[in-house]
């Protein structure tokens, strides 16, 4: 089945205070479709006095929000789940357009998983209690849970609108106000989202403004009026926003990216049965969402016994890719999401050639015919090499998995854990020893057992590392946005006898 | 000898932002999305210690990276150039519709040896 390019406005605005609003300096930007070079729409590049009203709204929004019921903010939660859920292929396909990725993923994974977050915060609020204790006989500590405030949130372009729903359930069931950022690259469901569910929240509890990084991003990260900040992208915008909090003294969450290891234990060729097969398809996830993935497992480990014939069914597997049109169903790996990097990655392809890796499949970029020549294709590509050479260790956010073999489990940890990053892992194997063991020894936050690239709520998603810090996806992502009260009540009627 | 050159057209661009925005420098960045990229910043932004290598000099602007990202890097040569692209980072070309990237070469034998013979 193929879908087309959906329908847009000429230009689209700012969501402020419960309206939408054109930026104050009047200036947009042109938002492309990666799928063809095609103008999708034009977007505000709004600037600090954008930034402000947002936050402005924010904040004279958050006594009355951080004062609604549990049930209440619930209530609204499960409801654009709903809303997102009946405009399901509406959603996939202007997500398609905006990134570039293929239509069956948007279908499948990126909207329905958006959707089930926005369901699993609203149920954790509920459920949720606080804690007292009775330290003494007289003595009774309680304990409060409060909203911050305002959360400023700023979002990348790989999963659009899955990463602001990561972002804005947990903010919004603890009962704070929100002003997020999307990603320049991608604007397009985060806007989408917010004319569906204008009317779902009181004015100023949801902001989304628009723009360019130094201009609307740094503004958002340095406001002294905002009193948290979560930030999804690199290390160098992480380190900058870490230091504009220190000014404020506000806590930041960070996921910041990865260069995760996948290990493939000799067990996995005991036999050529179902398990192996998912094996191999585990391997070849490194092409999943065209690489564009924190937790991409873009370093394939596997033991030098199966090497050969492991790599053999891997090389085959990633050869029958099907690489054409985002739009159509048969599509797996669609178009990267922008020019830069698509000229990044070919970069890599260079400097990893140089470096002595050997190309065993793909290593240029895909040139597709008619309209989607003007687009951003790269063929899903495996580099042969060893661990200290650069494509080894630099998050190259293409389809590009680097491959290497190890001996036995000490040299498969040692090659792992040697990495700046510690986001993800996958490990392989049908030894039950190595299922707890080799786990347990990765410095990473999640390691896949037997499977890779599953991203439930309700399973705790952060770095070790220069990956970051912070748990999403799970309950304990509440407490990041959040103040304890502890109430420590007296029921004694003496006095202490001091004075 | 340098480890760090810049393209003609990169430098037209920094040129363009010392104009606008005064002293920069230049960091380079790891980790996802807008990752493995230069980013340039006005010069006091980004707090810097001896955590932080200077590479060099490109277009009167300092390149910075930081140490551990060094290690891994360390036997190469860069050059940045510019490309038209978008990016959600600080990083002032942006706005402009450019971005940064980095190319890399290995360092030659008598460039290795010079820098890291030490």
């Amino acid at each position: 089945m193929s879908y087309s390019k959906p329908q847009f406005k000429e230009k689209y605005s700012n969501f402020i205070n419960g309206k939408f609003v054109p930026p104050v300096g009047g200036d947009y930007f042109d938002n492309t479709s990666p799928v063809d070079g095609s103008i999708i729409a034009k977007y505000p590049r709004s600037q600090k006095e954008d930034v402000e009203n947002a936050v402005d709204a924010a904040n004279a929004a958050k006594e009355a929000w951080g004062n609604t019921s549990a049930t209440e903010r619930a209530t609204l939660l499960n409801k654009v789940a709903d809303i997102i859920e009946a405009n399901l292929e509406e959603f996939a396909l202007v997500e398609t357009c905006d990134n570039g990725k293929p239509i069956r993923e948007t279908l499948n994974a990126d909207i329905p998983l958006s959707v089930d977050h926005w369901r699993y915060f609203a149920a954790c609020i509920r459920a949720e209690e606080g804690s007292a204790t009775e330290l003494d006989q007289n003595t009774l500590s309680m304990n409060i849970k409060e909203p911050l405030g305002v959360v400023g949130q700023i979002i990348p372009w790989n999963f659009p609108l899955l990463m602001l729903s990561w972002k804005l359930p947990p903010a919004l069931a603890t009962g704070n106000c929100v002003v997020l950022k999307p990603a320049e690259q991608t604007p397009s469901t985060a806007t989408l989202l917010m004319e569906k569910i204008a009317d779902v929240f009181p004015p100023g509890v949801i902001n989304i403004v628009h723009g360019f990084g130094p201009e609307a991003g740094k503004p958002l990260a340095s406001s002294s009026k905002v009193d948290k900040v979560a930030f999804t992208g690199e290390t160098t915008t992480g380190q900058l926003i870490m230091q504009y909090a220190s000014k404020n003294l506000n806590p930041v969450t960070m996921e910041l990216g990865g260069k995760s290891p996948n290990i493939f234990f000799n067990s996995v060729m005991d036999e050529d049965d179902a398990f192996l097969d998912k094996a191999i398809e585990g391997a070849v996830l490194f092409a999943f969402n065209q690489g564009e993935v924190c937790t991409c497992p873009s370093r394939i480990l596997v033991q030098e016994d199966i090497y050969d014939k492991f790599m053999e069914r891997v090389i085959a597997r990633t050869e029958a890719i099907v690489q054409t049109s985002p739009y159509d169903s048969s599509c797996m790996v669609g178009a990267q999401a922008s020019n830069d990097q698509y000229e990044k990655i070919q970069s890599y392809f260079k400097i990893g050639k140089e470096e002595g890796a050997k190309v065993l499949t793909g290593g240029s970029a895909n040139k597709l015919d008619g309209d989607l020549a003007n687009g951003y294709y790269i063929k899903p590509t495996l580099l042969e090499g060893h661990n200290k050479m650069r494509v080894f260790q630099e998050e190259i956010f293409g389809p590009v998995a680097c491959v290497t073999k190890f001996k036995d489990e000490a040299e498969a940890l040692e090659i792992a854990n040697d990495t700046l990053y510690g986001l993800g892992a996958g490990v392989w194997t049908r030894d039950a020893h190595q299922l707890y063991q080799i786990p347990r020894a990765i410095k990473a936050g999640r390691v896949w057992v037997n499977c890779y690239h599953a991203y439930p709520a309700h399973a705790p998603f952060g770095g070790y590392k220069k990956s970051g810090f912070g748990r999403e996806n799970h309950l304990m992502m509440m407490s990041h946005y959040r103040q304890t009260k502890n109430m420590l009540i007296s029921y004694d009627k003496n006095k202490l006898g001091f004075f | 000898m340098t480890r760090v050159d810049i393209t003609e057209r990169a430098a037209k661009v920094v040129k363009q932002l010392k104009a606008k925005h005064g002293d920069l420098i230049f960091h380079q960045s790891g980790g996802c999305c807008d990752g493995s990229a230069p980013m340039i910043f006005e010069k006091d932004d980004m707090y810097l210690d001896e955590s932080d290598i200077l590479l060099g000099e490109v277009e009167g602007v300092n390149f910075y990276m930081n140490q551990d990202q060094f290690e891994y890097w360390k036997h190469t040569h860069l050059t940045v150039d510019v490309t038209e692209g978008r990016g959600a980072s600080f990083s002032l070309e942006i706005p402009l519709g450019l971005r940064f990237l980095i190319h890399s070469r290995l360092l030659t034998e008598a460039e290795s040896s010079f820098f890291n013979s030490k």
